[in-house]
């Protein structure tokens, strides 16, 4: 099979500024949306660490109300959209070419834009914070009529998410472009690697929801500078109309989030279970499902605002219902796990860890699903739990565990395995640790987005403070792993792990600059042998 | 640390004091069962999984990747499961959905940040309460206060003046808002429920033992969002026709104030307790504000200069801006007190004494702040015409 990789005679790259600035290479411009996103997540860490200083104790130590609620609302939108999207891009970008057998991405140019965008747009978020009234406070939902108040930050803030979904779109296009066109011959939709499937399905995700939220936040900024009155009671506006136009794009944009995670993990279980993945059109089709019904239950994020029975009832309903397809993919992956012959390397550990912990997030989803019930949960720290072991043990461990599997293939180095299992572990408990004590302070009543609270919630913020400290350090841990292997190490093979398959890992590693210049030729045999 | 904080290591949702709140625990007691039992079943195959068939113990990997039946199995069972789940959960909003039958209504009302209650319907018709958190949280919670929160009860959940409830009584209680969104939520009465700006929400409660019961606002709402809680003092039916008589006794007094005549000492002291209460939120403890978000007290012309006396008043009656209005709230002889106080304190010497009548009067001048001000007219008729 290494017969498919002829390609790197001509590995001819341009150096220095021109390479990075102007790059129109998928892998380049791959590089670039990791590097930029790890970055963006330890900006947003850092605030994270802000917010957990202050809750370390009752009382205000560190900063003001106003300053703490900027913290929490541009942490949000810095992790969401600067550094879990990103990454999630960034992997597109690097190996959906390399699966399908593809030379680049369907639109090289327009990569390079969708990339270079995103600094300039959190350069101009991160300057909010200097501002005069400080930076956006209002948390990253945006909800009229407090996003308002804000200061001169505000046309900043609507004009960064502009950009920011911009760069999203012009990313999804390309993916989908790539996808349903430059496939190598011989590959049908149904042979694609479960990472391209879920990462397809995550572009519509965001085509159709992306501009949702461009109309909602240009509808806040006339009401601000040019008089309309679509979220103002005063005008004959609705301020509820704002949550339902956000949530219409915000559920969606959790799975967006998510979906990428599940194709990661789709890929990583079976190759160190050396088996091949169990129920792949089930999966195809529960990833499909999952999206079609995800802008269908947005109005779960608002059972408190007074909806009618009827509304309550049906998004009850229809959120519930998601725990279905979820559940098939997670029997899915112990299905596949079920009589491998496994091996535990750090991508293994990650994603193992990654459908505990998402799963344990997914139950505490389905109990938020029952509206009733969501009446006591509603806005307070058990939901804050919820999305971080959705997001954190959910999402950004599955991003980890696609660095380490990936990364042999991007420095043609192997990682140092046993710093990588040192990180795996002290992430693993700090992030519990962490997040699984704010279940019960949400449940014994402690609201979010407080800077101070009463002292029956002291000791638990305690706990979760010490943990968060503790994970921050440890992501510290990761990036030394990177810089190590990036530099040096073990050389790592073509296939770099045993049980791998899969076309990425018929090229030499590193990969060459420019692969698959000829497509591979998959015949039926080829493809059996690789998947 | 404290007893207190040592007793509530409290693990789990509270049960509450009402039939509704009840149920809710239960419904949230039966799901949390339900979920922590799959957790186990399907984390025990697969730890059994990942013990068993690792290659280290020579596990050789099968080859099979698809089952229909196991999967059809893996697809009903959920579903079973959540219809199980939807049946108990439908029935329970039903019921929490009928308001009806009601025998007194209240309104929250949420504003930037504290919760007013009016008494619409039943006993107690016509009592208006102002629920502030309580002096002695504001005074902790200052930063470098210097106090420690944890030698404190009720830290941030106490207000200077709850509202009161009859036991075994069915009572509605409607949510709005004045400025942004606020949330009212009382766990032990078993909901929250979102306070808007131009619409009511209601929902209601029947408390089933007399009792103290706190909660705080759930929705971001500005800096003050960790400081609006609620207390609702839950009495007996005689107790609190017993209140009622005397609240409404001390409401019409309180009225009539524009003829009180205090010395500037008294002015002082009362206008100190009026501004903790009201001010001190926003504009500190040294009335310096908070740089770009709330003006200084402290040096601003409208505080010192002789010309602004009238502006100083308005303000505070009328509002600007993000300020609320609290002409309807405070009374003369309180309006009056607070400008005295903060013309006379932090540096801000004028020497003025404000005095009811001068407030009772300015009550009746046209408002200066939004004189000539054309984009407030035009709001205020957008409103009318609503």
């Amino acid at each position: 099979m290494s017969t498919l990789a002829h390609d790197d005679h001509h590995d001819h790259k341009p150096t220095g500024f021109k390479r990075w600035f102007f790059s129109t290479n998928h892998k380049d411009i791959g590089t670039l949306y990791l590097i930029f996103a790890l970055t963006m997540f330890f900006v947003g860490g850092a605030m994270a660490m802000i917010i957990r200083a202050e809750l370390f104790q009752p009382g205000l130590q560190f900063v003001d109300p106003q300053f703490y609620n900027s913290m929490v609302t541009v942490h949000a939108l810095i992790m969401i959209f600067g550094a879990v999207m990103p990454a999630g891009v960034g992997l597109a970008n690097w190996m959906i070419p390399l699966m399908i057998g593809a030379p680049d991405m369907a639109l090289p140019r327009m990569n390079n834009m969708s990339f270079w965008i995103l600094p300039f747009a959190f350069a101009l978020l991160i300057s909010t914070l200097f501002m005069e009234g400080g930076g956006p406070a209002g948390g990253w939902t945006m909800y009229p009529p407090l996003v308002l108040q804000t200061g001169n930050a505000f046309p900043f803030l609507i004009f960064a998410v502009h950009f920011l979904g911009i760069s999203s779109i012009m990313g999804a296009i390309n993916i989908i472009a790539t996808v349903f066109n430059m496939r190598a011959p011989g590959m049908t939709l149904m042979q694609m690697p479960l990472f391209v499937w879920t990462w397809v399905i995550t572009s519509f995700l965001l085509i159709a929801s992306l501009p949702v939220l461009a109309g909602g936040v240009t509808m806040l900024l006339t009401d601000k500078y040019f008089g309309t009155s679509f979220f103002d009671a005063a005008g004959g506006g609705d301020p509820v109309l704002f949550q339902h136009i956000f949530w219409f794009f915000g559920h969606p944009e959790v799975y967006i989030l998510a979906l990428p995670a599940f194709g990661i993990v789709s890929q990583i279980i079976p190759a160190f279970s050396r088996k091949p993945l169990f129920g792949y059109a089930s999966m195809v089709y529960a990833t499909a499902s999952i999206a079609i019904l995800s802008f269908f239950v947005w109005a779960h994020h608002m059972f408190t605002v007074g909806l009618p029975i009827k509304a309550e009832l049906f998004f009850m309903y229809a959120t519930m219902l998601i725990a279905v397809p979820t559940g098939v993919k997670v029997f899915n992956w112990i299905a596949t796990m079920w009589r491998g012959s496994m091996t535990f390397e750090t991508p293994m550990l990650f994603a193992v860890a990654f459908v505990i912990l998402f799963t344990i997030g997914g139950f505490s989803g389905l109990m938020l699903g029952i509206t009733p019930v969501d009446f006591q949960y509603h806005d307070t720290y058990f939901v804050v739990a919820h999305f971080h072991y959705v997001l954190l043990t959910g999402a950004i461990f599955a991003l980890m565990a696609a660095a380490y599997y990936w990364l042999p293939k991007w420095t043609g180095n192997m990682y140092d395995e046993r710093l990588g299992k040192i990180h795996f572990w002290l992430s693993l408990i700090s992030s519990n640790v962490l997040f699984f004590p704010q279940h019960f302070l949400g449940l014994a009543g402690m609201p979010r987005r407080i800077p101070d609270y009463g002292i029956q919630f002291a000791d638990f913020n305690m706990i979760s403070s010490i943990g968060g400290f503790a994970y921050g350090i440890t992501q510290l841990l990761f990036v030394y792993i990177v810089i190590k292997c990036a530099l040096g190490g073990k050389r790592a093979r073509a296939r770099s792990w045993e049980g791998a398959k899969g076309l990425e890992w018929e090229v030499p590693s590193p990969a060459p600059f420019h692969t698959f210049e000829t497509p591979p030729k998959l015949t039926k045999k080829v493809l059996e042998s690789l998947y | 640390m404290p007893l207190t904080a040592l007793a509530d290591w409290t693990l789990n949702m509270r049960e509450g004091a009402t039939p509704i709140s009840q149920e809710i625990y239960s419904m949230h007691m039966v799901t949390l069962w339900v979920v922590t039992i799959i957790g186990i079943l399907v984390f025990a195959v697969m730890f059994w999984s990942i013990f068993h068939h690792r290659k280290s113990r020579g596990a050789k990997a099968a080859k099979f990747s698809h089952s229909t039946t196991v999967e059809i199995i893996w697809t009903i069972i959920p579903t079973a499961i959540i219809i199980a789940l939807a049946i108990p959960a439908t029935k329970l909003l039903i019921k929490m959905d009928d308001t009806s039958e009601s025998a007194i209504t209240i309104k929250a009302t949420g504003s930037q940040w504290k919760w007013k209650y009016d008494y619409l319907d039943g006993v107690g018709e016509g009592i208006t309460i102002y629920s502030n958190l309580d002096d002695k949280s504001k005074e902790v919670g200052q930063r470098d206060s210097g106090l420690d929160p944890m030698e404190y009860e009720n830290y941030l959940m106490d207000v200077d003046e709850p509202i009161v409830l009859p036991v075994g009584t069915k009572i509605r209680i409607l949510t709005t808002a004045q400025d942004v969104i606020h949330a009212w939520w009382v766990p032990d009465l078993g909901w929250k429920r979102d306070a808007i700006p131009g619409f009511i929400n209601d929902n209601w409660a029947v408390i089933e033992k007399p009792g103290t019961y706190r909660g705080k606002c759930a929705e971001i709402c500005g800096a003050g969002h960790g400081y609006m809680p609620i207390v609702v003092k839950a009495v007996s039916m005689d107790d609190y026709t017993a209140w009622v008589d005397e609240k409404i006794i001390a409401q019409e007094a309180s009225k009539n104030t524009s003829d009180i005549v205090l010395t500037m000492e008294e002015l002082m002291t009362k206008g100190q307790q009026v501004y903790k209460a009201q001010c001190l939120v926003c504009h500190q403890a040294n009335g310096e504000g908070m740089k770009g978000a709330f003006p200084a007290i402290a040096g601003s012309s409208v505080a010192i200069e002789a010309d602004n006396r009238l502006r100083h008043v308005h303000q505070i009656i009328f509002g600007k801006g993000l300020m609320p209005a609290f002409g309807e709230q405070l009374s003369d002889v309180d309006i009056a007190s607070v400008v005295t106080f903060t013309r006379n304190n932090w540096g801000n010497n004028t020497g003025d004494i404000i005095q009811a009548k001068e407030v009772s009067e300015a009550r009746n001048k046209p408002n200066v702040i939004t004189a000539g001000d054309s984009s407030k007219g035009k709001i205020d008729s957008l409103a009318k015409a609503k």
